[in-house]
């Protein structure tokens, strides 16, 4: 492990910003953290985590794939894809670091999404341990540690500075290339700083929120419940809590009609929406209550099913603070471990 | 003033007069309720409450709900019952079918507010005499409940029920000194440029989520123009960024005149975009243009862009303001 002290954060940032784009949680106009390229006198967001997820730079919300173009009868098919430059994204909490390998899930098997992938190599990914959580966190539902966060390279707090630990190739890489800032030290602040979070973290009200009445194998089970009608009732069908989710998947494909040619771009779609999926022969989930258990039952059924157990939630609280009628999975989770009928 | 709900709930489903009641269920914490159908006295008593998170404008629940079985009970605070009305006007919920029971309003409550302040981890909040005792995980904090009020509700329009069958509390007022137009006119003092760089700046944190269009009274189409696929301009999220502002900007033409400035759509923003203003822009252009007017005061006034009369403004006349 290595320390860097307090007052040389901001030369590390300059030393990476040197040579890559660098991304971090910064303040925004609004008081809300969001990612923003760093540059001299930007200044790192001291909050939990941002309002939208970390999902945005690989799986961005618009996306041009290709372009078609017209000329009499001949038509064109530009690939628009750019060569994407080397990039780290610095201050990343655990539950996103985790939504990357529920995306890598989808977007890195047969056929691999060449989009997604050649992002997702050409970015660093530098975790930041939570130092505290709030009352919607509940990571450690799924056994994410906010304690110990993977990514490339994980940086705890301690006393009079950072500790960071190097997780992967690229993250030594990228430790070596900046030796000159950091000093030895041993793992004793950092364990000290984890017993701490993870003392608060088992005080939190949803710490002992479990998996219970969902998982793999449950389909039926789950997808019969009679709950859904009384759960689903008051959702508006905006897609909020799929848009700040990190680990939300869906997108559309679409053709945008530019006068002269096509261009053809996806962007984000949720299950929450009255057009999703439809098809010729129509719309597959008629009303609301299909299309909000659609999206509970992936995360918490499907997804297990086809991935090891492995949820489709982090935890991460996002949908928790940002439903306009606060319905969320965590809702969804206690009533289904009920068995009640409530 | 829950008890007093609640209790008024109990006996109007006991003695028949409605068989539904439309309110709020409990949440995980002490702030995240959810808008709710009650069937049953059991249903009620176990999970019926109000308190100052319950922001939620209840009125367009009731487009689907009224056309249920029977009748059906509602809560609707005063800015509420603006929306309610509106809703009758045009034609969108069958009066006879919903029992309204006015509840004062003294303003809610913003946890974003809350959150600002710093506290985190909440378990508890006690609320009483104007305070909020938030209980945290991090220790606990008192704070004046009025540091905690939602913006909105700083510049309420009216205390007053437009439409009730019966009251809990106190009935008030139209506040004749709201200053909700002081932002407005600080974007009108601007110049061009400052203006289109204010909202490109704020709308350039759109997600597109939808979140302001499917909460919003006044926008009840059976299937939005955005979300045909046949209408020519369904999109989910924009090419380009000047679409997304077209989106905001058609919704508020759509809007205007029937918007009641009930300030849900600026509530329920998860990236706090001001999008009051622009309705409230309308709002004071009809009022300076066409006389004073308040969508949904009563159901039965002519809308000022429904109406014609000679002396109106030509379009050369403009707003140019
Ligand atoms: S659950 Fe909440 S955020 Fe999600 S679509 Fe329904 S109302 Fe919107
Ligand atoms: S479902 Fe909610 S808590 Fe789970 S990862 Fe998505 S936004 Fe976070
Ligand atoms: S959910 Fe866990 S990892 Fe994410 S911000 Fe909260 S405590 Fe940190
Ligand atoms: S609620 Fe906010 S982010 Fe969502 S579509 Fe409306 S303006 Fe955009």
């Amino acid at each position: 492990m290595k320390k860097l002290s307090l007052a040389k954060l901001y030369d590390f940032f300059a030393a990476i910003a040197a040579k890559e784009a660098l991304y971090l949680p910064v303040n925004n106009e609004v008081g809300k953290a969001e990612y923003k390229r760093w540059s001299e006198g930007v200044e790192l967001s001291h909050q939990l985590n941002t309002l939208r997820s970390a999902k945005d730079f690989f799986f961005p919300q618009t996306e041009n794939l290709m372009e078609f173009k017209m000329e009499g009868k001949k038509i064109d098919i530009i690939d628009t894809r750019e060569a994407c430059d080397d990039f780290v994204i610095f201050g990343v909490r655990a539950c996103d670091a985790a939504s990357f390998d529920i995306l890598d899930r989808v977007y890195l098997v047969d056929p691999v999404d060449s989009y997604y992938k050649n992002r997702r190599e050409h970015g660093t990914v530098i975790t930041h341990a939570c130092g505290k959580p709030a009352e919607t966190c509940f990571c450690g539902t799924f056994g994410i540690d906010a304690a110990d966060p993977k990514g490339d390279i994980t940086v705890w707090d301690v006393e009079d500075g950072y500790v960071f630990r190097a997780n992967t190739e690229k993250g030594e890489k990228l430790m070596a290339a900046t030796a000159d800032l950091f000093e030895d030290t041993d793992d004793k602040a950092v364990k000290a700083e984890q017993d701490k979070v993870r003392e608060i973290l088992a005080k939190m009200p949803l710490a002992d929120l479990t998996t219970e009445g969902v998982g793999a194998g449950l389909t039926k089970e789950v997808f019969d419940r009679p709950e859904w009608a009384s759960l689903s009732e008051s959702c508006l069908g905006c897609g909020t809590c799929t848009f700040v989710c990190p680990t939300c998947q869906c997108y559309d494909i679409r053709d945008f009609d530019t006068g002269h040619g096509i261009q053809r771009f996806r962007c984000w779609d949720s299950c929450m929406y009255s057009d999703f999926t439809k098809m010729s022969a129509g719309q597959p989930r008629p009303t609301q209550l299909e299309r909000f258990r659609q999206r509970f039952m992936h995360k918490l059924v499907y997804f297990p099913d086809n991935n090891d157990g492995v949820f489709g939630c982090v935890g991460c609280g996002r949908c928790l603070s940002r439903c306009p009628i606060s319905m969320n999975i965590v809702k969804v989770m206690k009533t289904l471990a009920k068995g009640g009928n409530k | 003033m829950q008890e007093m709900m609640e209790k008024r709930a109990l006996e109007l489903l006991a003695d028949g007069t409605v068989n539904r009641v439309l309110g709020w269920s409990v949440g995980e914490f002490p702030y995240d309720m959810t808008p709710a159908v009650f069937r049953s006295a059991e249903d009620l008593k176990d999970r019926f409450v109000y308190n100052d998170f319950c922001g939620a404008n209840l009125s367009k629940y009731l487009i689907k709900e009224s056309k249920g079985e029977g009748k059906i009970l509602v809560f609707l605070k005063p800015c509420d019952t603006y929306s309610f009305n509106q809703l009758i006007a045009e034609h969108r919920i069958k009066r006879e079918n919903v029992y309204v029971i006015g509840i004062e309003c003294y303003g809610k409550a913003d946890l974003e507010k809350l959150k600002a302040m710093g506290l985190s981890g909440i378990t508890g909040i006690q609320m009483k005499n104007g305070e909020y005792v938030v209980e945290t995980v991090y220790g606990n904090k008192t704070v004046k409940a009025s540091d905690a009020t939602a913006e909105r509700c700083l510049s309420c329009k009216s205390k007053k029920h437009v439409v009730f069958d019966e009251l809990i509390g106190e009935d008030g007022d139209v506040v004749e000194d709201c200053n909700r137009f002081d932002m407005v006119e600080k974007l009108e003092a601007m110049t061009p440029d400052e203006r289109f760089a204010f909202w490109r700046g704020e709308l350039s944190r759109c997600i597109r989520c939808n979140a302001c269009r499917n909460v919003c009274p006044a926008c009840s189409c059976e299937q939005c123009v955005f979300d045909n696929p046949n209408s020519g301009v369904a999109q989910k999220a924009a090419v380009n960024s000047f679409e997304e502002n077209m989106f905001h900007i058609i919704r508020a033409f759509h809007v205007a005149g029937r918007c009641t400035d009930c300030g849900e759509c600026s509530r329920v923003c998860p990236q706090h975009i001001p999008l009051h203003l622009l309705n409230r822009k309308f709002i004071k252009d009809m009022n300076e243009f066409y006389g004073e007017y308040q969508a949904g005061a009563d159901p039965d006034a002519r809308p000022p862009l429904g109406t014609y009369t000679k002396g109106d403004r030509e379009p050369n006349e403009g707003g140019n303001k």
